[in-house]
């Protein structure tokens, strides 16, 4: 039994980390961009909705209304402002800018918040849950997990049926032939940085209710998307859920056979995957 | 369409290719309503050209203008807008998008006109039973009938052809310039640059031929004779 609950807890874990791993899919996807400050804006997040929080009393879930559109405005404009001089060489300056993006969000957040643990009440929805015969589900982990599919959903309609969404797909093909057919494409990276960051404002808000977080948890974060993407498939989204499923499984049934495993059982899944699967369960095999 | 003032009026233009000056002092015009024809051999400008009226690449001296307004500084994408519309060498069909919507996204810029997906369809048939495939499962012919259609979509005033018979087998070139006609009477002036040279003698009311990044001759394909073009082509004096 300890097991078969074990089984839902890393699923429902699993649609955290789909929603972190989600923005990180997106830039690579759109902009061969990989951003290593990612893990740090989710943090980001949860501190401004803390702040939100603490300024005007909102239950935590209200400031996504607040902080999801913040941070597509900071990822517009991070995207317009910076990264966008990165894009289209070989891939190196993007990971160096946002390697020193991430230090200075890491300490910028140490300046202002301390290096102490903070997290967000969401009151009652926290610790109920609802009873499956022997099986208890949170709800709140079963929230996580509906949210989690349901921005994958979105975005997958977005992407597929929008004139918005195809001129990204466009622009992620061909940024140059995008440009003869109308597109801004420095406009088209800006707005998918915002809908990364808008996603991963999502995620932080949701670790900041489940757990607790500080100014440097972001980085661990980041592997753990970095994870959920690989095992998934990059390019899937759906993959990345799924990516997300299989890396929560792995450490909730590591921690259960000693607490020191989990971790270490999923990155050992990761391993697997990357030496068995270079391309992920979803992924198109590598042909370029 | 009778042929009138001037749409497009390049002056003195330069631009560099990398390290390599790649136009020297260029100077065309294309009249409203007008098909001109760019020959030359490889590596003699004529794709800088296109690209630099298009936005794709600065100039570094002389002016574009486009009905009567200079482009410097205005974007590449900004210019499809003004009725500017490029089809690139080598297609350049988005993989990840339908056929339809390869059509779809060329009307991007929301200029209206007469070009829809079923305008299109009508001009390029071949095209309308496989909509729904993928843009890079079709044959080469049928990638550039598409990459046309996709610049059409833009309902374009200037409609910028770049070696659109490059790698393709003659009887799939003569289709593609069977539609020339059909565009130009819906109102576009068609610039297009060539290889073949029987091709654009045919089609074009003006023909421009480049020789190492300079115009070497300028003339209606009546007035110029082979050995004229030969000389103009290769640089031999004839």
């Amino acid at each position: 039994m300890t097991t078969a609950n074990n089984l839902v807890q890393g699923l429902l874990l699993g649609g955290l980390y789909a929603l972190f791993a989600t923005g990180l899919s997106l830039m690579f996807g759109v902009m061969r961009l990989v951003n290593l400050a990612h893990g740090d804006f989710a943090i980001l997040a949860a501190f401004l909705a803390l702040v939100v929080v603490d300024g005007t009393g909102l239950h935590p879930l209200l400031t996504l209304a607040i902080v999801v559109p913040a941070m597509f405005a900071v990822g517009y404009l991070l995207q317009r402002g910076v990264l966008n001089f990165t894009v289209g060489g070989d891939g190196l300056a993007p990971v160096l800018v946002t390697f020193g993006l991430s230090i200075i969000l890491q300490n910028v957040l140490l300046e202002l918040f301390s290096a102490d643990s903070r997290g967000l009440d969401a009151g009652a929805i926290e610790d109920t849950s609802l009873a499956l015969g022997r099986l208890n589900v949170g709800w709140f982990p079963l929230l996580t997990l509906v949210t989690g599919a349901a921005v994958l959903a979105g975005l997958q309609l977005l992407l597929a049926r929008t004139r918005l969404g195809r001129a990204l797909r466009a622009t992620s093909d061909d940024p140059e032939a995008a440009q003869l057919v109308g597109v801004d494409h420095r406009h088209a990276f800006a707005v998918a940085t915002g809908l990364a960051m808008a996603t991963v404002a999502i995620a932080g808000i949701f670790l900041g209710i489940r757990t607790t977080f500080s100014p440097a948890l972001g980085p661990t974060r980041l592997i753990f998307a970095f994870e959920a993407v690989i095992i998934g498939g990059l390019g899937s989204l759906w993959g990345t859920l799924v990516g997300g499923m299989v890396l929560g499984v792995a450490q909730t049934l590591g921690a259960q056979i000693s607490p020191g495993w989990g971790v270490l059982t999923g990155n050992l899944v990761f391993l697997a995957v990357l030496a068995f699967r270079p391309s992920g369960l979803f992924g198109k095999p590598v042909t370029t | 369409m009778s042929i009138g003032r001037p749409l497009l009026d390049v002056l003195g233009l330069d631009a560099w290719y990398g390290d390599f000056q790649a136009l020297f002092d260029i100077s065309i015009t294309v009249a409203e309503g007008e098909v001109v024809a760019i020959i030359g051999a490889n590596g003699a400008g004529k794709s800088t050209l296109l690209r630099t009226i298009a936005g794709l690449q600065p100039r570094t001296a002389g002016s574009v203008s486009f009905d009567g307004a200079a482009l410097a500084g205005v974007p590449a994408h900004r210019r499809v807008g003004l009725g500017i519309s490029m089809v690139p060498e080598g297609r350049r069909i988005f993989p990840s998008l339908s056929v339809e919507e390869n059509l779809l996204i060329g009307a991007q810029a929301r200029r209206p006109g007469p070009w829809t997906v079923a305008a299109v369809l009508e001009l390029f048939p071949m095209l309308g039973d496989k909509r729904r495939r993928g843009g890079s499962q079709l044959s080469g012919g049928e990638q550039q009938t598409l990459a046309i259609g996709r610049g059409l979509m833009a309902n374009p005033r200037l409609l910028l052809l770049d070696e659109v018979s490059l790698g393709l087998a003659p009887i799939v070139v003569g289709r593609i310039y069977q539609a020339l006609p059909a565009i130009r009477a819906a109102g576009a002036s068609v610039v297009v640059v060539e290889q073949d040279i029987g091709q654009a003698l045919g089609a074009a009311d003006r023909v421009y031929c480049m020789l190492e990044g300079r115009v070497a001759l300028e003339g209606g394909p009546a007035e110029l004779d082979r050995d004229r073009i030969a000389a103009a082509y290769f640089g031999m004096r004839a």
